[in-house]
Parts: C-alpha cells; sequence; structure tokens
C-alpha cells in the first residue's frame, strides 16, 4: 500500500494549507506589494511608488521612537518573565526539596500552579480593562485608591511619561509569567530524578541543584520561551491600543509598530505607508527569532 | 445495482475528494487580491436624474428604486432617523425602500464596502472609527451635493435648501470647491459649568481674564478642581478652547492661516499668548490626574460638582442626561478675552456645523441618497432631531422659540449674542496627523509643563511636514 502515502498525506495536509495559504501567505503577499504604492484605503487603484514609503518611514521620528520602545521590551520582556518563572517552576517542582526519593515542591504547589496560569485565561483585552482600572489615577484607581487614603498623592502610572511604557510592561509580564510557569514545569518534570538524588547525596543545596543541574538541561525550553516572548515583545498592541494614554501617549511615549501601523492604515487612511511599517516589522521579527536561534544554539544533553 | 450498496468508498475516492474540496479554497486567494488593483468598474449613474424631475421628487429619484444608509450609533443615538427621516423619506417615496443599518466603528463596517464597490448610499461618517472624509473624496466616492443645496426645501415654502441654513454650513462640507458633505448638527463650542453651582455661590460668568482666573481662585478655594479635561481620549476639547482664544486674540483670520497650512501660522503672537494663557491655568487651576483619564471620567466628576468648569461642544448635556443630578442645569458660556485688546469681543464663539453624512457616488441610488438628505434638512426633519437628541441643526432657527433643555438654551443665546462672530477650523478633518500631534502637544502644554513657545514651535514643525508631504492631499478654504 505504498503507492497510497503521498495521496493520503496530501489529502489531509491540502486544507489547512489552503487555509493558510490564503489567510496568512496572501495576506503577507499583499501587504509587501502594497507596500509599494501610496494606495490610501478607499478606491481600486493603486499607483505604485517605489521605496518612497521606506524612504519615509527612515525619517520619521515616530517609527524610531517605537522601535526604541520594541527594543526596551525585547530586553526586559523575555529577561524579567523567565527569570520569575524559573524560579516560580522551580519552586512549584523541586523546591520542597526529596522525600522517598522524590522531588516535590513547595507547600500548596497544586493550588499556586492553578492560581499562576489564571491571567492566561484572560482575554488579552479583559486584562487591559482590569489593569487601566488598577491603575487609574483618580479615587477609582485600585492603586491610587489607597494612595490617596494614606495621603500620599497619587502615582501617574499611564500619564507619566517615564512610568507609562514600564506599567505596560508590568501587565505584560503578569499575563505571560503563567504560561512559562506551566511550560518550564513540564520541562523540569522531564529532568530524570535521579540526577536530582545524585547531586543531593553530593550535598547540593538547592540553588546549586537550580545553577547545575536544572537550568542546563532546560536550555532548549527556555530557548523557545525567549523567541515566544521577544515576538510578544514585537506586538504588545493590544495592551497599548487599550490602555495608554491618547493611544499610545502621553506624547508617544509607549507607541509600539502595531499601534503605528493602525493609526496610519485606519485614521491618517495611508495603507501603503503602513504596509511598509508591516514589511518592516516582518524582517524585524524573522531575523530576531533566527537570531535567537543561532545565538542560544548549544549542544542538546542526552538524557 | 450493487454498486450503489458498496460498503466502503473506496479510500483513494476519499481523498480525491478531499482534494477537491481543498482546491476549491484556493481561489478565495486569487478573489482577496482582486479586492486592491481590480473591480474598476466606474459607472457614474451620480451625475443625471434616474427618474423624472417634478415638483415633489425635484432630485428626479427612481421611486422604486431601494435605499441604503448607515448611522453611525454614538451621543445622538439612530432614533432620529428611524422615527423621523426615514418615516418622513417614506411618506413621500412609499415605493422606495429603505435598508436602514447602524454601526458603531464606522470605518469598520463600511470601509470595506468602498473599497469593494458596492458601498451604501447614504452614510453618516462620524464617531472615534470614522473614516478620514479627505481621503475619500480624493478616491472620487462622494457624490457632489450641488443639486440638493439648489433644490426647494420641503416644507418651508418658497427656498431653495441652501437658503434654510445656518451661513457657512455649505463650505464646511466643502472639498475643493464642491460640496461634498452635509454637516448637518450644529455644536457651539465653550465652557459649561452647573447653574446650580454658580447660583448658590453667588458666582457669574467672568468676561474678562482676570476676573476669568480669579472665580478659578474661589473655586479652588471650595475644593473644587476649577477648570480640567480628559488628557487620555479628549484633548480635542480643550485645543478647540485655545485655538478659539487665539482666533479672539488676533481675529478668525487665524484659524484660517492654519487651516491652509500657512507659514507661520502657528508661530505668530496670537496662538503663542493662548498657549501662556491657557499653560498657567492647566499648571495652577487643573489635576494633573486628568491626564489619564477619559471624557466620560471628568464629566462625571463634573456633575459630582467635583470639576467647575469643563470645555465641550452642545453634545455634552444630551451625552451626560443619564448622569445628571436633578436641578444642574447645564449653562454655557464663551471663552473669556484673554487680553483687553482682542479683535473679536468676549461673546465671540467657536460654532460649527459638525457630524458628518454624505452620499455615496459610486452607490447604486445617489440620487435617493441626497433626497433623504433633503428630508433631514426639512423643517419638521430638523425640529425631530432636535427634540430626541438635544443638538441644535443647521437649519437656521428650526426650533425658535421652544423650549427643550437648558443647556439648549443657553447654547443658543449664546450663538444669538455672538451674531456674525463665530469661527470655525477644518484642519482636523482635512489632516487627522496634524489633529493626532495637536493633541500630544496640548496634554504637553496643559498637564506636563510644557510652554508656549514649545507648543508653538512644535505645531509648525508638524504643519510644514504635512505641507511638504506629497501624499497627502491638501485642502484650502
Amino acid at each position: 500500500m505504498k503507492h497510497g502515502r503521498y495521496p493520503f498525506i496530501i489529502g489531509f495536509l491540502i486544507v489547512p494549507v489552503a487555509i493558510y495559504a490564503t489567510f496568512v501567505i496572501a495576506a503577507y503577499v499583499q501587504a509587501f506589494q502594497l507596500s509599494f504604492t501610496n494606495w490610501r484605503g478607499f478606491s481600486p487603484d493603486v499607483s505604485y511608488i517605489g521605496f518612497d514609503n521606506f524612504v519615509k518611514l527612515f525619517h520619521d521620528d515616530t517609527f524610531w521612537k517605537a522601535i526604541r520602545h520594541h527594543v526596551l521590551l525585547l530586553v526586559f520582556l523575555p529577561l524579567i518573565t523567565i527569570i520569575l518563572a524559573l524560579f516560580f517552576a522551580f519552586l512549584l517542582n523541586v523546591g520542597g526539596g526529596s522525600k522517598g526519593g522524590r522531588t516535590r515542591g513547595v507547600w500548596g504547589s497544586k493550588f499556586y500552579r492553578v492560581i499562576f496560569f489564571f491571567p492566561q485565561l484572560l482575554a488579552l483585552a479583559l486584562v487591559a480593562v482590569i489593569f487601566s482600572r488598577v491603575y487609574a489615577p483618580d479615587d477609582s484607581g485600585l492603586i491610587n485608591g489607597m494612595l490617596n487614603q494614606l495621603g500620599t498623592g497619587p502615582v501617574l502610572f499611564l500619564a507619566d511619561k517615564h512610568l507609562a511604557l514600564w506599567s505596560i510592561l508590568a501587565v505584560l509580564i503578569w499575563q505571560a509569567v503563567g504560561f512559562y510557569v506551566v511550560l518550564f514545569s513540564a520541562g523540569m518534570g522531564s529532568i530524570p530524578t535521579e540526577i536530582y538524588e545524585a547531586a543531593a547525596l553530593d550535598g547540593a543545596t538547592r540553588g546549586t541543584l537550580f545553577f547545575k543541574v536544572t537550568l542546563p538541561l532546560l536550555w532548549n525550553t527556555m530557548q523557545v520561551a525567549w523567541v515566544y516572548l521577544g515576538i510578544a515583545a514585537f506586538d504588545a498592541f493590544a495592551l497599548v491600543s487599550i490602555m495608554s494614554v491618547d493611544s499610545g501617549g502621553p506624547d508617544g511615549a509607549t507607541t509600539v509598530l502595531g499601534l503605528e501601523i493602525y493609526r496610519n492604515a485606519f485614521n491618517y487612511a495611508q495603507f501603503g505607508y503602513a504596509s511598509a511599517m508591516g514589511v518592516v516589522l516582518f524582517f524585524l521579527t524573522i531575523t530576531f527569532a533566527a537570531l535567537t536561534l543561532r545565538v542560544t544554539r548549544r549542544d542538546a544533553i542526552e538524557l | 445495482m450493487s454498486e450503489i450498496f458498496k460498503p466502503e468508498v473506496d479510500r483513494r475516492t476519499l481523498l480525491r475528494r478531499a482534494a477537491a474540496v481543498g482546491l476549491l479554497a484556493t481561489p478565495a486567494v486569487t478573489m482577496l487580491s482582486a479586492c486592491v488593483g481590480g473591480g474598476d468598474d466606474k459607472d457614474d449613474n451620480a451625475e443625471k436624474p434616474a427618474g423624472t424631475v417634478s415638483a415633489t421628487n425635484p432630485l428626479g429619484i427612481k421611486e422604486d428604486e431601494p435605499l441604503e444608509i448607515v448611522i453611525f450609533n454614538g451621543g445622538l443615538g439612530t432614533k432620529y432617523a428611524t422615527d423621523v427621516h426615514i418615516p418622513s423619506y417614506n411618506k413621500l417615496f412609499p415605493k422606495s425602500k429603505v435598508a436602514f443599518s447602524q454601526a458603531e466603528e464606522i470605518a469598520t463596517v463600511v470601509q470595506p464596502r468602498f473599497t469593494a464597490g458596492n458601498p451604501p448610499d447614504m452614510v453618516n461618517n462620524s464617531g472615534s472609527k470614522l473614516m478620514d472624509q479627505g481621503a475619500l473624496v480624493q478616491a472620487g466616492q462622494v457624490q457632489d451635493l450641488t443639486d440638493l443645496f439648489a433644490a426647494p426645501s420641503l416644507d418651508i415654502a418658497g427656498k431653495t435648501v441652501k437658503d434654510t441654513l445656518i451661513p457657512g454650513t455649505v463650505e464646511q462640507g466643502t472639498f475643493k470647491d464642491k460640496p461634498y458633505v452635509l454637516n448637518y448638527a450644529f455644536t457651539v463650542f465653550g465652557l459649561w459649568y452647573s447653574g446650580k453651582l454658580f447660583k448658590d455661590n453667588g458666582w457669574t460668568a467672568p468676561t474678562t481674564w482676570a476676573d476669568f482666573t480669579a472665580l478659578l481662585e474661589k473655586m479652588k478655594g471650595k475644593g473644587i478642581t476649577p477648570f480640567g479635561y480628559a488628557g487620555a481620549n479628549a484633548p480635542y476639547y480643550m485645543y478647540t478652547v485655545l485655538l478659539t482664544s487665539a482666533a479672539k486674540i488676533g481675529g478668525a483670520d487665524i484659524l484660517k492661516n492654519i487651516d491652509n497650512l500657512e507659514d507661520g501660522a502657528w508661530t505668530n503672537d496670537a496662538v503663542k499668548q493662548a498657549a501662556t494663557a491657557w499653560a498657567e491655568v492647566g499648571a495652577k487651576y487643573s489635576n494633573k490626574a486628568f491626564l489619564g483619564l477619559k471624557h466620560t471620567e471628568v464629566q462625571l466628576q463634573h456633575n459630582q460638582y467635583k470639576v467647575g468648569l469643563y470645555p465641550s461642544g452642545s453634545w455634552l448635556e444630551n451625552e451626560q442626561a443619564k448622569d445628571t443630578p436633578a436641578g444642574f442645569d447645564y449653562q454655557l458660556m464663551p471663552i473669556p478675552s484673554v487680553t483687553a485688546a482682542d479683535k473679536l469681543p468676549v461673546t465671540a464663539l467657536y460654532a460649527a456645523a459638525g457630524e458628518q453624512y454624505f452620499v455615496a457616488s459610486k452607490g447604486k441610488n445617489p440620487r435617493g441618497g441626497m433626497e433623504y438628505l433633503r428630508h433631514m434638512l426639512s423643517k419638521a426633519g430638523a425640529i425631530g432631531f432636535t427634540q430626541l437628541t438635544k443638538t441644535l441643526t443647521v437649519v437656521a432657527g428650526a426650533t425658535d422659540g421652544m423650549e427643550i433643555s437648558p443647556g439648549l438654551t443657553s447654547g443658543n443665546k449664546a450663538l444669538g449674542a455672538a451674531g456674525a462672530d463665530t469661527f470655525s477650523f477644518r484642519f482636523d478633518t482635512w489632516y487627522k496627523k496634524l489633529d493626532d500631534e495637536l493633541r500630544a502637544a496640548t496634554n504637553e502644554l496643559f498637564y506636563q509643563g510644557g510652554t508656549a513657545d514649545k507648543f508653538v514651535t512644535r505645531m509648525q514643525k508638524a504643519a510644514d511636514a504635512i505641507k511638504a508631504d506629497s501624499s497627502i492631499e491638501k485642502f484650502s478654504r
């Protein structure tokens, strides 16, 4: 029955591939096409203007501002999220020491595992709305309501241009940590307990266990996490769009490429220019993913 | 015959069928690309009447052609369309079936239809997700309304539609020398306060800047935030105030120059003086936390007597109807004069026709769309609209002598006092980008310790950049 195998595989793949081609690849191709036009979105006629959009982009201050914000997010979002997630995952799985030859988490770890995952279950838009209330500058805000009771004036989380992006970063981290706790937990679960036992017999402390055993064996998982979080850092559109003052403000202090694309396409009716931004974003994301995978490559440890 | 009852469908046949389904999906790719670059059927049935012109049908619509309209569902609601204008239209043309729909995000719902070439006939382009009207005109999607304005009014005998309107209305919707858009609602802009709060404290509306700051001082003493606007989404309200002051100081041409992107339109003394004056109000008499609030939140505080003066347009009273305590008594005051040497009197007002309605030139029934607008512009249509929305229309004096609400009466009175001294600007709809820059610059000036010099330099730079950008179509007035 060997001759029937390829039609069989193709038969199963063709529908998803066709859907993918329609909604992802075709859309990408069209974005590339539009980035060389001055299409304004209201007429079927387009005229090609070569690389003008990209030249304009290069001289656009707002664009560079958005890029700088992405760089900041790119450094801190993966870093803080992974550190927190590793810490929690370690506590949940190994942190309780070993008993009867089995490592276990701290007391109540099953309960915490569920709690940590909760933010992941909320829609991003919902998270944004909730945190808008948490950060609200008047008495109705969760934090400022308390601060006002104590008489220490309001902290303008989203309205202060030095704080705004950090406040949004904090929400991104809060939302992401749960998923990576679960991811790392699964990774830790696949590390044979004998290795921990052997290390423990040799007198390793919890810290040594973590840095000398857990971390090296989790390298592949962390690499994946870094790429995922990096891509998330290139996005951040939903949170910025819903939470930020004066969309992307104050005064552009929180703007990201996604928001600028949206603004140029749907507010300024500059679809060609917006597509050019989209193309740049596409290459940035691809480059980042390729670089991360290349730079962090290490030999996998056979277990 | 046993063929039919063959127990199992051959596996290969099954796969071939599955493959066929997959192939069916692929043409969708080409269909998608067809959205851009294809489908340019330019059937200009817009210019000539489709039916017979008569006294009751001056625009010559085809009486049995259906009509499709889309109304923005926001502060004004949609009841005025379904309960007033559509019945009026159908009374005259019972055979023309009106397909009504409403949308909260106009661009999301309607824009793809313009691109695809099957737009609805009449669109109320409004709300935060409105389409760029200038770009629509540039793309030739908007019907020239000259015939509508020249047609006789529906129920004001002996006058053309244009004659029944407040002067300036047609110009407000003019792009490149042709009227393309009907701005239907007439908005008066100023500082709103509670008549009750003022009466209880013995305060009166100030006219000079010294009296104004003295009043703000008194409010501050009472623990009220004297003045504030919502920085998060409504800096537009504040920059209208600021530019109103600039126009009063230097004359209405200041705004005209800004609209026309003239050199130095922002860096002149009038704008600078206005910016200086309002930056001081921001620094001394407001609350920086408002930068993080939305307009509804500040308006609620205003209703709770926690904010003294709030800048807004005459839609405010209707928007807040649900939250306004009994006896609040909305009142409007014009912006006080900044200097004693202001070119325009204190009664001068920012007043303009707003709320855009336009007819699609490439729709199925453009004549019908124009006829629908004629019904909106009838006296009965205007009265119905004002009663339902507490908002004036551009039909001059349609509701004179009618007591509808305190805010409306107060706005109407201010408008009467202003006489010919009303003005407005257009750049915010012409150049959305300039509007966004001004929002950010206003927030900086008012709430983040900005200076007038920085403000005018920044805005001049933004205006110059737009002027130099050949991809943006320029308008002038």
